[in-house]
């Protein structure tokens, strides 16, 4: 699964830490959601949409 | 930007964690009472022996529950190490102790094939399958 967490990370000036905070996980998590080795759970994509306040879609996209 | 409910997971996790290191503790502690106990203090008495492993198989009980609670505190990714490294411990465990009886039953090996072996095993499989979890998603 392909997505733009780092992209939007960048543009809203967070750190992986603060992401990581905002949404509850560890800074590891966020890593491996970015580098595409781990796909997140539905309900922190959810989440990660809430927080962007964006359609879950654009952020996460099936590849 | 801050999400309000998920706010002190990770002192909600450390607390778990301490809880689990202190029924794991406790859980040595009276596996060394059940073990020496018999010899050392109460001349093998059944009754305190039946007593002690009673207080061991409890305590071990709430060492178990209190591992539940940590893992559930972890967050999913934690939790998907935990889950890949106890599938590989219990995956090799099995494997390796089949094979390791057999040995034995086949007198391929001398003495007799023990438990400790086994759980040796498990662990060093488990710690093993940690850290490599670890660092696949560092």
């Amino acid at each position: 699964m392909n997505n733009r967490l780092k992209v939007l990370r960048a543009e809203n000036d967070l750190t992986q830490a603060q992401l990581a905070e905002a949404l509850g996980v560890s800074r590891q998590t966020i890593n491996a959601i970015e580098k595409g080795k781990f796909d997140p759970s539905l309900p922190l994509a959810f989440k990660a949409a809430r927080l962007f306040k964006l359609p879950i879609e654009s952020i996460f996209q099936d590849q | 930007m801050k999400d309000s409910n998920t706010d002190d997971w990770q002192c909600e996790t450390k607390k778990k964690t301490k809880h689990l290191a202190y029924w794991t503790f406790a859980w040595v502690l009276t596996t060394a009472l059940a073990s020496f106990g018999p010899k050392l203090m109460w001349d093998s008495n059944s009754l305190y022996s039946l007593l002690a492993i009673a207080l061991n198989v409890i305590v071990g009980i709430f060492m178990v529950l209190a591992n539940i609670k940590q893992m559930k505190s972890l967050d999913e990714l934690q939790q998907k190490i935990q889950l890949d490294a106890m599938g590989i411990s219990l995956g090799s465990t099995l494997v390796l102790g089949i094979g390791y009886s057999l040995l034995d039953t086949s007198n391929v090996i001398s003495g007799d094939a023990e438990i400790s072996h086994l759980i040796i095993i498990m662990g060093l499989s488990y710690l093993a399958a940690l850290i490599l979890g670890q660092a696949r998603y560092r």
